[in-house]
């Protein structure tokens, strides 16, 4: 007779011990900036620039929260403009990739998935590879220094995810339902638009925020380098211009790059469980 | 017929917006950088035609140690991430109570703005007041405070652990969904045989493990190769060049110094590295399914 299932996750005490203390190293590696930085940001500067090196602030307070406002004169509007570029990215990319994943889960036609390798392609040339010509693109046509500059070539880059993860997504929504609309007359784009689209909602909502995320976490280079004017720079720019200062206040620097990562940290908190998931889907072949 | 081509077409109209996106912003581009390597475009108004010349300065100048030093910059970082990674996969996956908890306190290297990170790391590696050296030193360690950014071969080392550190959470996650991939009933059959714990994860799990492996490598090497934020905000390629990869000259080439010609050449030869490691890897994954097959 076979024992439950359940008996081969038991664990000897000892083995309990061993998993927790690889947790332990493991987190504290991933974890450590962040404790360090958010203890920075409560410790006053004379403190900060004293040996020995504490790890505990004396008398920490959260004074840099404030000071910071006044220090970094254009933080909230940093702020603003990072959500402005990673918004309209996001729109950009849905707009492209909802279509694109439709046509690559249902459709079969010659080249599909030659297609789609190219696509995921796409992203061995992220980077600063193709800075020089996008650089002499928008010069010429005269957009270095706008939104345009450092929204456009950054969605290019968050399609291929967006592709492969809508496209996981939606090839599994039952095949019949297409193909009861399609017997009860309706057309193609009606289908998509009035079958696929609203059942497809929670995988389009998850690829959003990812490509929302991406947008956030990953403009710097052509922020840096297609935009030179302050009041457009998003806040990784912006904060580095700080940073790269001969003096830096570090604990202005670490309390502002709190409140920066604060929407990201928002959004890991409420949307945890579709996140995991929906970040390594399609990860593995089904 | 006329459905299926009705399809078809319907197939290509849904495609073309983002094909033509990426086109104009990618296959364009890329082609322009392969017929700029082959003139001295710059800011001047006029670009000449200079044939093989710039790809001739880069093999004499010091662009063997930079071509060197980026791989095993990326060497080092690809392998160290994948370690780090499965084994805080292989922890993960354990059946313990708060797994879940922790699983989401991975992601925040991955979540939080790069830039962000690396600003953190700045701190970190701070010579006079910055905790690593600071814990060295109440240690006992090392003697004297250690400006880790400002010596070549610390700087060199700082730089791989944090692009370690960002991509981290990614391999962890993705190395835990394909442990989870792996059937349950191997383990249960296993264990009523009475193999052990790490009997059965050196037997079952890592050999399944191997596809997701490098499948992983794969998309780190490609990203690491091309890793630009950590090291232009940590040390701008310096100290005298000692953390200067290839993505890094070519920047400082292109941007810097406006070579726009020089700076494409460099751009090529990434390229080329990269559609080399593509092909290997595509050769690897083929061979690897048709052993399955067979």
């Amino acid at each position: 007779m076979r024992e439950p299932p359940q008996l081969i996750n038991r664990y000897k005490w000892y083995e309990i011990l061993g998993i927790y203390a690889g947790i332990a190293i493991f987190l504290t590696f991933v974890l450590a900036p962040f404790v360090e930085g958010f203890l920075v940001s409560l410790k006053p500067l004379s403190q900060l620039f004293s040996s020995p090196y504490r790890f505990i602030p004396e008398n920490g307070s959260f004074e840099a929260y404030h000071t910071m406002w006044e220090h970094v004169p254009g933080f909230a509007r940093y702020i603003v403009n990072s959500f402005v570029i990673s918004g309209a990215a996001t729109v950009i990319v849905l707009i492209l990739v909802v279509p694109a994943a439709y046509a690559f889960a249902r459709f079969e036609f010659r080249g599909s998935g030659l297609l789609l390798g190219a696509f995921l392609a796409v992203n061995m040339f992220s980077g600063a590879v193709l800075l020089i010509p996008l650089f002499r693109l928008m010069r010429s046509l005269g957009v270095l220094n706008t939104y345009f500059a450092m929204i456009v070539p950054g969605v290019a880059f968050l399609i291929p995810s967006a592709i492969w993860l809508l496209r996981t997504y939606m090839a599994r929504i039952p095949r019949e339902l297409d193909e009861a609309a399609f017997v009860d007359g309706a057309s193609h784009f009606y289908t998509l638009r009035r079958v696929i689209l609203p059942i497809a909602m929670p995988g389009i909502v998850v690829v959003a925020i990812t490509t929302f995320i991406g947008a956030y976490a990953q403009q710097f280079i052509y922020a840096l380098t297609f935009n030179s004017k302050s009041e457009y720079a998003p806040l990784p720019v912006g904060l580095f211009a700080y940073f790269g200062r001969q003096e830096v206040v570090w604990n202005e620097l670490m309390a502002a790059s709190f409140v920066g990562i604060a929407p990201a940290m928002i959004v890991i908190f409420f949307l945890q469980r579709y996140l995991v998931s929906g970040l390594t889907a399609g990860a593995v072949k089904q | 017929m006329s459905v299926q081509r009705n399809a078809i077409i319907f197939a290509w109209i849904l495609l073309l917006p983002a094909l033509l996106y990426v086109t104009a912003i990618v296959a364009y581009p890329l082609v322009d950088t392969f017929i700029l390597s082959f003139t001295d475009a710059s800011l001047k108004k006029t670009t000449n035609w200079v044939g093989w010349a710039n790809y001739d300065k880069i093999f004499n100048e010091t662009f063997a140690e930079v071509i060197i030093r980026t791989f095993v910059w990326t060497f080092f970082s690809v392998s160290i991430k994948m370690i780090i990674g499965t084994f805080g996969a292989a922890m993960l996956n354990a059946a313990v109570p708060g797994r879940a908890l922790f699983r989401v306190l991975t992601m925040p290297p991955w979540i939080v703005p790069m830039a962000i990170g690396i600003f953190m790391w700045g701190w970190m590696y701070n010579g006079q007041f910055g905790m690593i050296s600071g814990m060295l030193q109440r240690f006992g360690l090392v003697d004297g405070p250690v400006a880790f950014l400002a010596q070549g071969s610390t700087a060199f080392w700082a730089t791989v652990i944090t692009d370690v550190w960002i991509g981290v959470p990614m391999v962890t996650l993705y190395m835990l969904a394909g442990m989870q991939a792996i059937p349950q009933d191997l383990y249960e059959a296993a264990w009523t045989d009475g193999a052990g714990r790490f009997y059965r994860f050196r037997r079952i799990t890592l050999p399944l493990l191997v596809p997701s492996m490098i499948t992983m490598s794969m998309l780190s090497l490609i990203s690491t190769f091309n890793s630009f934020d950590i090291i232009w905000i940590l040390t701008r390629g310096g100290p005298s060049g000692e953390t200067t990869t290839m993505i890094i000259d070519t920047y400082k080439t292109a941007i810097g110094s406006n070579k726009y010609g020089e700076g494409a050449a460099r751009a090529v030869l990434i390229c080329i590295f990269l559609s080399i490691f593509c092909l290997c890897y595509f050769r690897v994954t083929s061979r690897l399914s048709a052993n399955d097959k067979r």
